[in-house]
């Protein structure tokens, strides 16, 4: 790998936009600070400092990457007691003086960030840089605005007693300095010897690994004899028969035992051996799968949004199997191989070296192309499966999207889209071939040339009454085997290509780290009263901002309604509370404690969510209300149904609660499957209630039997509701109006009317539509108000 | 509903544009507003990117709709093109110098039209296909870098590339 800088090739050139970078420096102090670093690589925080003032001092400091017109370019921006200083190398150094007036923009679109230094009347600089440097910059803001606020006089001794991580500004615990938000990215490369990796579930399996190792020591040396015994038949038996001599039955019958002896014994050894390993590596495969999928479950609903379906089940199914039959087939026939070469090597050796070192000759050759193709043919199988993941992906889109295929008549393109997927990985699999049958062939004829070596030399040596006849059969008959498991080790270096293909995807999901990871030292939470506290909330999904700046208080016990446009930020906003992501910047505590300190399962133990698509198992209706709680007697579980209003049309069931639900619920009507699901929840109790949507998808009869469920369900715990029908948050002590991922408005109904202002539009576009559709589902103002 | 769905095209001579000292741009509509920090959005930022352009306002409700680019007047398509190269930070990638693994996450060392520099590719999905033979590649912090055609890079770049492809 080339590391040392270069010039680029291409050069494309770009408008040069340094008129907006620097958008009219308007008081620039002080020009005449010079740090002409010529290499803009070595600008770095230790290599640079600012000339500075007596007694200034570096309070916060950011490298940003990009200048003006986006090109990647460094500036250290620095904020002093007195200054900000902008000093990009060549370009030059600028600062400006700090004063009341002055203050800091930031704003971040598709990955890159812009900060920027305004007056009341203008901007004086801004600095871009890639969301990397991000951190840095919000220290920088942080602290910028500390120094104002200790300049305007505001600065509050409370801000000082709270500690604050120093990049994220995330509140930190008291026994611990590390933030919990801002983990440094580490890049761990994944090692080529992934396979190495497995060792990993092979070290519960020590024993029986080692014995199977002596077994194959010692079947393979007992396949090795009988190449041996054809020396003395041939030199002691048959030669001096075609001497003349007589044939020493008990001599032959000897021999003859001894071969049928080493036969026997192998095959027993060999039996024991391959049923012993294979138990082993079947094991093995099966720990792989069951321990990546538990470390799937584990991950965060980030890593299931960003991997498609298809892709993760081959992983976890196919991999996995192709690992286990490597390790019981292939490796172990390696193994065998490599012991029986040395083996034979060594016993050849001690009859002939000269001709063992002719013999031999080839080998080097052969390993060396072995090397040549190994490369090629791992990144093709790699692309194999790739190629392969994309085929079932296919199927994995269009199996549950099929309704909507028939709707829109699109099979033939769906049917057109899995042709593509498969001549895709026709294609690749055609160029793999052609370098993979060359290969196999290639080492068959090194074989033959090898042997054609040793019947030469061999020839030569008995004419010289070297050796006898004995030592060149038993060389060819050991030679013979030798190059014939050459040709089969040859294979080893696909399937092991293909296998370590293979785990490292496995290794891929098991080394990903969850980014909701789980607490060090987490704080036990075994009763929770329910207070919600929201501090500084932001979310960012990939490069989009989704939430800003959300601050509230959530009292136990209360309701709060949350409104707002599609894609306002709701549903981010509560799978941040029940930490399915983990907050960007902020915090969210829960009676007090940063929820990340809290163990996961013991979090969401109380929380109960209802979604807007209930989510069935396959398995009974009673086990589906258990799900949470497994351990829920009978009673419970109808007691939880009858509570969710589910309990009547359970029972006209034909079975009951015995009743068997698919996956998507068939049998079940929306309204029906949304009171097993909110069932659910009522059943594991908890303090917090997550209703996202829960009424959305059925009609407004349907809706009032569920709202009564709801309603059940509500009593005295922390609630947060979701709901696009204003009239299901009627009960609501408090509604949070929010747009654009900014809490816009809260009050309780008849306070938000009054202010006539968002949420004031949505009510009346809804009454409005209401009135048009002549529905009675919408309640009246009165009801609305407590 | 019919009010939601209106089309307001750019009309030429009517519609004013300028940056102010902020640096933000103020967009006057035709009744003689003025509408404060306005950001130019492409609708199709890969697939046409001259194509299809939305001036929506700071609270992100469209003001007027470009069909085309070159329509516009100046200095207005000044502005625009202006604020749009700087919006879409979509560096090309020239060269491919170094990739620190071949499993992902890996650091990639790039040339691009805009410079060197490394990023964080997290997994082989983040790699998207364009329909014109390009490719899409996506960082660990959200940047896009585009590669324009894949036949075109050098041999080298190529190589690489392909072990993720």
């Amino acid at each position: 790998m080339e590391q040392e800088p270069r010039t680029p090739p291409v050069h494309l050139s770009m408008p040069l936009l340094h008129a907006l970078f620097f958008c009219q420096p308007m008081l620039p102090s002080s020009r005449s600070l010079h740090a002409a670093h010529a290499d803009v690589d070595a600008v770095s925080h230790h290599a640079l400092q600012p000339d500075l003032r007596p007694g200034e001092i570096i309070l916060a400091t950011l490298e940003t990457n990009l200048d003006g017109a986006l090109r990647f370019a460094r500036t250290a921006v620095f904020l002093t007691s007195e200054r900000m200083i902008s000093d990009s190398g060549g370009a030059g150094c600028m600062s400006w003086d700090l004063n009341t007036a002055l203050f800091l923009r930031h704003s971040d679109h598709a990955g890159v960030a812009t900060l920027a230094l305004h007056d009341q009347e203008s901007c004086l600089a801004s600095w871009r840089f890639t969301l990397g440097r991000d951190l840095a910059a919000v220290a920088l803001i942080h602290a910028f605005e500390r120094v104002q606020a200790a300049r305007a006089g505001t600065l509050s001794a409370a801000d000082d007693d709270i500690t604050h991580c120093p990049i994220c500004n995330a509140t930190l615990t008291d026994e611990s300095d590390d933030c919990p938000a801002c983990q440094p990215d580490a890049v761990k490369p994944t090692s080529t010897w992934v396979l190495l990796r497995l060792w990993r579930f092979a070290r519960p399996y020590k024993k029986q690994l080692l014995l199977g190792f002596l077994l194959t020591l010692a079947s393979t040396a007992a396949t090795l004899v009988p190449p041996y015994l054809t020396m003395p038949l041939m030199d002691e038996v048959l030669i001096p028969f075609h001497k003349g001599a007589h044939i020493d039955r008990d001599h032959v019958l000897l021999y003859l035992g001894g071969l049928l002896g080493a036969a026997m014994t192998a095959w027993g050894l060999g039996w024991w051996r391959t049923y012993l390993l294979a138990l082993v590596s079947e094991r093995i495969g099966a720990d792989l799968r069951t321990a990546t999928f538990a470390h799937l479950l584990e991950l965060s609903l980030e890593y299931f949004g960003a991997k498609r379906t298809g892709d993760l089940i081959a992983r976890i199914g196919n991999e996995s199997d192709r690992i286990c039959v490597f390790l019981s087939l292939h490796a172990l026939d390696f193994l065998t191989d490599v012991l029986m070469l040395l083996m034979t090597a060594l016993i050849l050796f001690s009859i002939n070296p000269k001709l063992t070192l002719v013999t031999l000759l080839p080998l080097p050759l052969i390993a060396w192309l072995i090397h040549l193709v190994r490369d090629r043919l791992r990144t093709g199988f790699e692309k194999i499966d790739r190629t392969w993941g994309d085929v079932t992906n296919v199927l994995a889109d269009t199996i549950p999207g099929i309704r909507v295929v028939k709707a829109f008549a699109q099979e033939k393109r769906e049917s057109a889209r899995f042709h593509d997927a498969n001549r895709q990985n026709l294609a690749i699999n055609d160029r793999l071939n052609r370098i993979w049958s060359l290969f196999a062939p290639t080492v068959s004829m090194l074989t033959e040339v090898g042997l054609l070596v040793v019947w030469g030399f061999g020839i030569w040596l008995v004419a010289d009454s070297a050796i006898t006849v004995g030592v060149l059969t038993a060389f060819i008959a050991y030679i013979g085997r030798f190059y014939g498991r050459l040709d089969s080790m040859s294979r080893i270096v696909s399937l092991t290509q293909k296998a370590a293909a293979g785990a490292k995807r496995i290794f891929d999901i098991l080394d990903h780290a969850s980014s909701v990871p789980e607490p060090v030292n987490p704080v036990p939470l075994t009763k929770v009263q329910g207070i919600i506290t929201l501090r500084d909330v932001g979310f960012r999904y990939g490069s989009r901002r989704v939430i800003r700046n959300m601050n509230l208080t959530i009292q136990p016990g209360e309701m709060i309604g949350l409104v707002g446009h599609s894609g306002s930020g709701k549903s981010s906003l509560v799978n941040l509370i029940c930490r399915f992501y983990d907050v960007s910047d902020g915090a969210i505590l829960v009676d007090g404690v940063d929820i990340r300190r809290y163990a996961l399962a013991d979090y969401r133990q109380h929380i109960g969510l209802v979604l807007q698509e209930p989510f069935l198992f396959h398995g009974t209706i009673a086990e589906n209300i258990a799900y949470g709680k497994p351990d829920a007697t009978r009673a419970d579980i109808v007691a939880a149904a009858r509570a969710a209003h589910a309990h009547e049309f359970i029972l006209r069931l034909q079975l009951g609660y015995d009743s068997i639900v698919g996956e998507r619920g068939q049998g079940l009507s929306g309204g029906e499957r949304q009171r097993i699901s909110i069932a659910r929840a009522l059943l594991i109790n908890p303090r917090l209630l997550i209703l996202d949507e829960a009424t959305s998808s059925v009609d407004t009869e349907t809706e009032k039997e569920i709202q009564k469920a709801l309603d059940n369900l509500v009593q005295g715990r922390t609630t947060i509701a979701i709901a696009h029908r204003l009239s299901t948050l009627r009960r609501a002590d408090r509604l949070v109006v929010m747009e654009r991922g900014v809490m816009v408005e809260v009050g309780s109904h008849a306070e938000l009317m009054q202010a006539r202002s968002s949420y004031w539009r949505l009510y009346e576009a809804q009454a409005r539509k209401a009135e048009t559709d002549g529905s009675e589902a919408w309640p009246l103002v009165p009801e609305l108000t407590p | 509903m019919s009010e939601k769905f209106s089309l307001r095209p750019y009309q030429p001579g009517t519609h004013t544009l300028r940056r102010d000292r902020h640096g933000r741009l103020v967009f006057t509509d035709e009744a003689g507003v003025e509408h404060e920090a306005v950001v130019p959005v492409r609708a199709f930022p890969i697939e046409a990117p001259d194509e299809g352009i939305s001036l929506v306002s700071g609270d992100g409700h469209e003001l007027i709709w470009i069909a085309r680019l070159a329509q516009l007047e100046e200095p207005m398509r000044a502005l625009i093109t202006e604020a749009l190269s700087l919006r879409d930070f979509n560096p090309v990638i020239a060269q491919l110098v170094a990739v620190s693994s071949f499993a992902t996450p890996s650091t990639w060392t790039v040339f691009t039209d805009r410079g060197r520099t490394d990023f964080v590719l997290k997994g082989e999905e983040d790699i998207r296909r364009l329909r014109d033979g390009g490719l899409l590649i996506t960082d660990s912090h959200g940047v896009t870098y585009r590669v324009a055609d894949l036949v075109r890079l050098d041999r080298a770049s190529r190589r690489l590339l392909d072990r993720f492809l």
